[in-house]
């Protein structure tokens, strides 16, 4: 069958290619659009290392059909440091060591983003919620909860 | 895998004809994270999807007035977790859409997903059971409704027939003194399936209970309307002996399997701890209206 063309937005960038109409958004991401920041852990929406965000919003890109980009807003962690200058939380979780393989990283980063842009000031059990579709079989998940934690603090402090 | 055909209809004549015309070949695309999950193990086979998001009515949500709303089927959990109204006026209802998976599948899961994916452990439709939401259902031969709780037939199955397609569900005006709640349990602290889901919605004039509905999930082959607790409930001032006789009343309505995460006499014994710990939940709101 042909293949379908998709227009989308990706990290700011219009961009354009074809897919199937079966393959997921994460298949386009990886394949035609070379962007293999963000992993394939199981592919069925249960660990989190394909989180993006559509039009500002969390989502896994492995339960969103490549089509259904079409017209919309893609955020992936491509787009999370402007150049060479590294997020916050980016930065952060490399001081904290807040992460251990790097699978689920990408993920968690798109999800603490997600998380901090609605709740600049989270408890430690609204970080571990707000993270609870992202696994991590390596960290134990505590570095990754302080360096979220003490991300948000530096934020709020800067925004002052 | 030979490809499929995707379709995106900007309206709801065109989906409801390219469903009926694909005769029993095509699935509805909401959110998609039961059906894509379905299509990847190959349970599902779709020849052609059609995606409903772009049909306005089907991701609206309308303020009708006095608490009531009409809900888009494709409305995402994410989206109706911002309405600052419908937060007021049905907490019991977004806490049991917003505990559907992660942030990540809130993003997209929708309450007609829920519905249709037809899990008996869905967990907003015990809750929307509760609310008395009625849905909109549009197909070959027009428009019905059909109140929230006559749609699921078993696991897996609803009572749609070919070419239908859920369009909304619309929850009544809220009389002063009202109050909803949903609580599931669950063996984890999130991410997990319901072992048992139980809404509950109740209307109290002067600390007596007005009207109560009741709506109990993951017990039996499809979600339950509890008249029997509602019964119980109603007239009373949510005594011991009234709560006693509702959660006996969930208890005796259950029909439960044992799996792993729990067995039969533990959800049966579990419904009646959660009758009781939700109503107290939804009286606590009530009270505040
Ligand atoms: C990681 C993960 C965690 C989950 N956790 C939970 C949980 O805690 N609780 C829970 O209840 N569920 C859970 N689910 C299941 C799923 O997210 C929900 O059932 C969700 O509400 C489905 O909505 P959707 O919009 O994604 O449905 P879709 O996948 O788009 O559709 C589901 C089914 O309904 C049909 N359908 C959809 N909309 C309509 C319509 N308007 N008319 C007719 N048919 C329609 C589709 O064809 C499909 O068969 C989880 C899923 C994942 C992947
Ligand atoms: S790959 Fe998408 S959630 Fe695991
Ligand atoms: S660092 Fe290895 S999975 Fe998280």
């Amino acid at each position: 069958m042909a293949k379908i063309h998709v227009s989308t937005t990706v990290n700011g960038e219009p961009v354009e290619f074809l897919c199937d109409a079966s393959s997921s958004m994460l298949d386009a991401l990886r394949g035609p659009l070379g962007l293999t920041g963000t992993k394939e852990g199981c592919g069925t929406g249960d660990c989190g290392a394909c989180s993006i965000t559509v039009d500002g919003r969390l989502m896994c890109s492995c339960l969103m059909l490549a089509v259904e980009a079409e017209g919309h807003e893609i955020a992936t962690i491509e787009g999370m440091a402007q150049g060479d200058k590294l997020h916050p939380l980016q930065q952060k979780f490399l001081e904290m060591a807040a992460l251990q393989c790097g699978i689920c990283t990408p993920g968690v980063l798109i999800s603490a983003r997600s998380l901090l842009e609605k709740n600049p000031d989270p408890t430690e059990e609204e970080v571990r919620f707000g993270l609870a579709g992202n696994l991590c079989r390596c960290t134990g998940y505590d570095k990754i909860v302080r360096a979220v934690l003490e991300t948000a603090a530096e934020m709020r402090e800067a925004a002052r | 895998m030979t490809d499929i055909r995707y379709l995106a209809p900007r309206t709801l004549d065109e989906a409801v004809g390219a469903f009926a015309a694909a005769a029993g070949g095509a699935r509805i695309l909401a959110g998609g994270t039961d059906l894509l999950v379905q299509m990847r193990a190959g349970v599902a086979k779709p020849g052609t999807i059609i995606d409903i998001k772009k049909i306005p009515e089907m991701t609206a949500i309308e303020d009708l007035g006095g608490g009531a709303f009409r809900i888009g089927a494709a409305v995402s959990g994410a989206v109706l977790a911002e309405h600052a109204g419908f937060r007021k006026a049905w907490p019991g209802v977004l806490e049991a859409v917003n505990l559907i998976g992660s942030k990540q599948v809130q993003g997209r899961a929708s309450p007609g997903g829920n519905l249709c994916n037809a899990s008996p452990a869905g967990d907003s439709v015990p809750a929307m059971v509760a609310a008395g939401a009625v849905v909109t259902i549009q197909g070959p031969n027009g428009r019905r409704e059909l109140p929230v709780e006559k749609v699921p037939a078993g696991p897996g199955r609803t009572n749609l027939t070919p070419g239908e397609i859920v369009v909304s569900f619309t929850l009544p005006a809220r009389p002063k003194g009202s109050g909803d709640a949903y609580l599931r349990m669950i063996p984890r602290t999130e991410m997990d399936i319901a072992v048992v889901g139980m809404g509950v919605n109740l209307v109290l004039e002067g600390g007596v209970v007005k009207a109560a509905r009741v709506g109990l999930g993951a017990v039996a082959p499809t979600v339950l309307l509890v008249e029997d607790a509602a019964r119980a409930l109603i007239g009373s001032r949510l005594d011991d002996a009234a709560l006693e006789a509702a959660a006996a009343a969930c208890r005796a309505a259950c029909k439960p399997i044992n799996d792993k995460r729990g067995t039969i006499a533990y959800r049966i014994k579990v419904a009646g701890v959660l009758l009781k710990r939700t109503a107290a939940i939804a009286a606590r709101r009530a009270g505040g209206n």
